[in-house]
């Protein structure tokens, strides 16, 4: 048995840290809206931010082939802008992440936002603490248990996408040939050792990040009122 | 009140939501308490957040000291309008302690012209031991403490306090109100306070706003208010009473009494801690006000005041009868049975004595208010 080859690995874990960092850049104030609108389409929104859950991946990684290739005007657009398609390409990954990970975001921020309500919102205004100040002074650390499970939530589920992956991404070592990609492989060619190891790293990783969240949650119940 | 709006707040504001509609319009000097005072649900808290401008909802204008805060599509935000604001639930920030969440106000107000200090805070309310604590693990008494000297170090134009008191017990209540009643005068801040508590009212507003299904009922000085009859008396909700300023004429240490001046008739009191000719504000509960026509003379009652009656109010559905009566210009309150009144064939001009069974009033004085 030879050891696997570990480039899947740290494409897995590259992809997986840029995606939830934009995630958290874009997934706040799409969490906060949500929490605090009043707004009647707001029902839509939050069907749109879940639809990646039930839906089947393939029917994400279509969609998302259909807009990114280079027919297509946004995929058109990229190239030629950069003379690379967002197809095939480690870029088009990322987008594709980016959506079929939302909700692990949004939905946790949501909750968090929601239960922390709007009186401490309120108290940090009548105290002079302009809106962008209260949400970076007083929300976000309240909101820090709900930041954690977000980040923690939408890291694992990243490592562990495939069908959008082998439908956008393909399987091109150092661009999008990712862990779960790797694996596939190694069963298709019967190299099952290979396999072993890499299924078995990740359901470790998945439970222990898993038991990290739940700990996490029961230890540190954050302090309200 | 100035004519030039200079030193008022006016506002003119109406909301509405569901089966609720609140209407008001006001001009008040920026000076001492006003009271917002009326049952719960009738908009008192509602009008609060408005001023604050944390209802967005609502139509109509603001203005303070010649600034407007709102009027059609302008609406200054919450925190550029230069307002504090004490909650009746704290709502101290709970990753801070006692310290960073006083500090968190000053910060942000450092640039105001004010006087007021953080030293000077902690202080007036007694906060030095409480700075290093976290503010889950405050009493309740405690932590509205914190919450008021929060709000002080916000250096407000105007102070807000929505039922501050409203969720402590009777005893804390007692801890906290002393510290209410120096604010205007330390601090140089002028409040609005909303209760639905009115001995809160007599004790420490100026003047008062009567609120009922979104609508002003009435507006004036707190002893003129209290002293009406038409108010929505009778029930739990305001009990009948008249407040009335005094003041301190000496002090007997043997029999541990006070003697006040009331429009030149005497008043004892068990003894208080303020100065020889200060004043003092006084509540008597129209329940504790007895009527002889001739002065009882074997009594124990230290406290037999000679009035005329201005007005008799009684209604046949009810047993008892509400009688204005006049003391040197100020009105007292008094309420006896029908029966009483139709014996003692009293009516308005008559000369009477009122037995005054039990006075409540603030300390250590209005007029003379001091850091302990």
């Amino acid at each position: 048995m030879t050891l696997p080859d570990l480039d899947p690995l740290w494409l897995t874990l590259r992809l997986a840290g840029l995606v939830t960092l934009i995630l958290l850049i874009v997934g706040t104030p799409l969490a906060w809206w949500l929490a605090t609108t009043r707004w009647r389409i707001k029902s839509v929104a939050e069907a749109i931010t879940a639809l990646p859950l039930v839906l089947p991946p393939t029917v994400l990684g279509f969609y998302f082939l259909v807009f990114l290739s280079p027919n297509s005007t946004l995929g058109g657009l990229w190239f030629s802008a950069t003379g690379t398609t967002l197809t095939f390409s480690f870029v088009g990954l990322v987008f594709c992440s980016v959506i079929y990970s939302l909700p692990f975001t949004v939905q946790p921020l949501q909750a968090t936002f929601e239960t922390l309500g709007r009186g401490f919102w309120e108290t940090a205004a009548t105290l002079r603490a302009s809106p962008l100040d209260a949400f970076l002074t007083v929300i976000s650390p309240l909101a820090a248990r709900g930041y954690l499970t977000a980040i923690v939530l939408t890291f694992a589920h990243t490592i562990g996408e495939f069908g959008v992956v082998l439908m956008v991404g393909g399987n091109i070592p150092g661009q999008t040939k990712v862990i779960s990609i790797a694996i596939y492989e190694h069963v298709e060619t019967i190299r099952y050792a290979e396999a072993h190891l890499l299924s078995a790293g990740l359901l470790a990783f998945s439970f222990l990040v898993l038991l990290f969240v739940y700990v996490m949650n029961r230890r540190f119940p954050i302090h309200v009122g | 009140m100035s004519v030039d709006g200079m030193s008022e707040l006016s506002f003119d504001l109406s909301i509405a939501f569901g089966d609720f509609s609140l209407a008001v319009a006001e001009r008040l000097p920026l000076q001492g308490i006003t009271a917002l005072f009326g049952p719960s649900g009738c908009g008192k808290s509602t009008l609060l957040r408005i001023l604050a401008g944390l209802e967005r909802r609502a139509v109509g204008h603001i203005m303070l000291a010649g600034e407007t805060w709102q009027d059609g599509e302008i609406s200054i935000p919450t925190y550029r309008r230069g307002i504090g604001y004490v909650f009746q639930d704290a709502r101290l920030f709970p990753h801070l302690d006692v310290a960073s969440n006083l500090r968190y106000a000053e910060k942000r107000s450092q640039g105001m012209s004010s006087a007021i200090h953080f030293d000077q805070v902690v202080v007036a309310l007694d906060l030095g031991d409480l700075l290093r604590r976290s503010a889950p693990s405050l009493s309740g008494g405690e932590r509205q403490r914190v919450a008021i000297g929060r709000t002080l170090l916000t250096r407000p134009r105007l102070l807000l306090m929505d039922e501050p008191l409203a969720s402590l017990d009777f005893k804390r209540k007692g801890e906290i109100l002393p510290y209410i009643e120096r604010l205007p005068d330390a601090f140089g801040v002028p409040i609005i306070y909303v209760t639905h508590d009115i001995e809160e009212v007599a004790r420490l507003a100026d003047r008062m706003i009567v609120l009922q299904n979104g609508r002003v009922v009435v507006t004036g000085d707190v002893e003129s208010v209290l002293a009406r009859l038409d108010l929505p008396g009778g029930n739990e909700q305001f009990e009948a009473g008249a407040a009335l300023t005094a003041h301190v004429l000496r002090h007997d240490p043997h029999y541990r009494l006070s003697q006040l001046d009331l429009h030149g008739q005497t008043i004892m009191v068990p003894q208080i801690d303020a100065a020889i000719g200060s004043s003092l504000r006084l509540r008597i509960r129209a329940r504790d006000v007895a009527i002889a026509t001739e002065r009882p003379s074997a009594i124990s009652v230290r406290n037999i005041l000679s009035v005329h009656i201005l007005e008799i109010m009684a209604t046949l559905d009810s047993p008892h009868a509400d009688i204005l009566l006049d003391i040197g210009g100020s009105t007292l309150r008094a309420r006896i049975t029908r029966q009483s009144v139709d014996e003692l064939q009293l009516a308005p001009g008559h000369a009477v004595f009122a037995v005054v069974k039990s006075v409540s009033f603030n300390a250590p004085g209005f007029g003379a208010r001091q850091l302990p």
